[in-house]
């Protein structure tokens, strides 16, 4: 699959119809550590594994507010994702100068595809090497994007990208049913167990490695919020109360929807119990 | 005969702003009236606006300059934000607004700015700045229309000026809210008896320090209550309240 006469120039397609430089920023996103976003009817949430260097070193940031009703979590080149936030930051400035208004969080994802897909087709530029988690509140409720380098932008009800992201989804999937109705609360620990799923085997969720980003009504446990529900970012001390709301590893977490199975019934009986 | 264009970027709207400065809180005041010649363009434009829980900015001069000036000192406070995660300090703001106005030294804003609010070290604090760019820290100013009637007030009331303490006693340092709101309202209805352009409504913007007991300003509160409107956004910090009256419309 790798190595051959297409990958090197962004403007050669591959005799398969594939962009081999475009596929290999895919890469760069999922060589990145986890994030993973999902969302209820009142609220949108990211949460992002972050990494450090080592025990000396600091962890690196993988949150980013852009407006009061946009954040963002990131995976892979933090330097491209440094220069794409800030080019959403004068996307967002802009539409509120010239319009009048928070700008849809919607437009704002395409404004970032649309920039990414030209450095597909230009000759000499390559890809972006990062991937976005999108949250934003608008007049219709809470929403969540996934942006890839390729210039696609896909709306979720709840997704993860980055390193053994899949483990993520897989937990996201069984449990996505019951998110509509979730506090912010159970919808933090089903987000946490999400992305405990991509951690390594001898690793864990720590106040030190683990950042959570919140759009919506101030949580149980939270002061200083503006009634709007600006977003914020969550480290350090202030997640030890959710951390603290997660079941023990050894466990199984509890799926919302399944009802316990009557013992010793082959067929489901339809009797009012 | 030769022909001449011209091109006269610049109007005067009226209107006059006023900050005082307390100990541990600040005032800063302007009327809503917009005018152009012996015309009012509208009795009621905002002329002085909140940057943060603890900086308020009042514009006055060309409207047209002046709005367009406090959005783009928002945008540069909502970059700072982005950038350290907190509002910027009240100096830090003045001096921001002086690079600001001094960029456009050869086609200036037209605008005369009064910046108030609360220092980091939680005293009250007035800048005010002239089109270019120089600005000081004082305890009071007035700028606009009526700057020539107010300002002599505020010298002879806030600095004591051509006064006499009674003997054995000397002049406070600093001046309590009431007498501070006082002298402001009195200042702009005054003016508006005299000068055409003054007048409509007034808008008093008050900012607290964090440490502030806001006792004597409860008392206020109760009895204008549906003067009053707080502001603040964040818990734990500076506090911000707009108390609005209003002025003799002719």
């Amino acid at each position: 699959m790798f190595r051959n006469t297409y990958d090197s120039d962004n403007t050669v397609f591959s005799p398969q119809g594939r962009l081999h430089q475009v596929e290999y920023a895919l890469e760069a996103v999922k060589q990145g550590s986890a994030a993973v976003g999902l969302r209820s009817k009142t609220h949108a949430i990211l949460l992002a594994l972050k990494r450090s260097t080592g025990e000396l070193a600091s962890y690196q940031q993988k949150m980013y507010r852009i407006d009061d009703h946009v954040g963002i979590a990131i995976a892979g080149l933090t330097s491209d994702a440094r220069v794409l936030s800030n080019f959403m930051r004068q996307q967002a400035m802009a539409e509120r100068m010239i319009y009048n208004r928070p700008i849809p969080a919607n437009r704002l994802v395409s404004s970032i595809a649309d920039k990414a897909q030209v450095n597909t087709q230009e000759y000499g530029r390559r890809p972006y090497g990062v991937g976005f988690l999108v949250i934003g509140l608008d007049k219709t409720g809470p929403h969540l994007y996934e942006f890839s380098p390729s210039g696609n932008s896909y709306e979720y009800f709840a997704t993860s990208i980055g390193a053994r992201s899949q483990s993520a989804k897989t937990y996201l999937e069984k449990h996505y049913e019951g998110f509509a109705d979730c506090s912010l609360e159970e919808l933090i620990t089903h987000g946490l167990h999400a992305l405990r799923e991509t951690l390594q085997q001898d690793k864990e969720l720590s106040i030190k490695n683990t950042s959570i980003g919140i759009l919506g009504p101030a949580g149980a446990h939270e002061t200083g919020v503006p009634a709007q529900g600006s977003f914020r970012i969550l480290e350090d001390e202030k997640i030890d109360v959710y951390l603290q709301s997660m079941v023990p590893k050894e466990l199984e977490a509890p799926p919302i929807t399944a009802p316990p199975p009557t013992a010793g019934d082959v067929d489901i009986q339809m009797t009012d119990n | 005969m030769p022909q001449t264009r011209s091109f006269d970027p610049y109007t005067e709207n009226g209107g006059t702003i006023l900050a005082i400065a307390g100990q541990d809180f600040s005032v800063i005041a302007g009327d809503t009236r917009q005018s152009e010649g012996y015309s009012i363009q509208t009795r009621y434009a905002p002329k002085v606006f909140r940057l943060t829980d603890r900086a308020v900015l009042a514009v006055n001069g060309f409207a047209a300059d002046g709005n367009m000036f406090v959005k783009k000192v928002k945008q540069r406070l909502e970059w700072y934000r982005h950038a350290h995660a907190k509002d910027m300090p009240l100096r830090a703001i003045a001096r921001l607004i002086q690079t600001m106005l001094y960029a456009k030294r050869f086609f200036p804003y037209y605008v005369y700015n009064i910046l108030g609010g609360i220092e980091e070290d939680g005293t009250g604090a007035v800048y005010s700045f002239d089109p270019v760019g120089s600005y000081e820290r004082e305890a009071c100013r007035a700028a606009g229309a009526a700057q020539s009637l107010v300002q002599p007030f505020l010298d002879n009331q806030i600095y004591f000026k051509n006064q006499v303490p009674a003997p054995g006693t000397t002049h406070p340092a600093y001046l309590s809210l009431p007498d501070v709101l006082s002298i402001v309202i009195d200042s702009f209805t005054s003016a508006t008896e005299r000068h055409i352009e003054v007048g409509d409504g007034l808008e008093i913007y008050i900012v607290f320090a964090k440490t502030r007991d806001l006792q004597d300003f409860e008392t206020i509160r109760a009895k204008n209550v549906h003067l009053i409107q707080e502001l603040t956004v964040a818990e734990d910090g500076e506090r911000i309240f707009v108390l609005r009256r209003d002025l003799k419309k002719d």
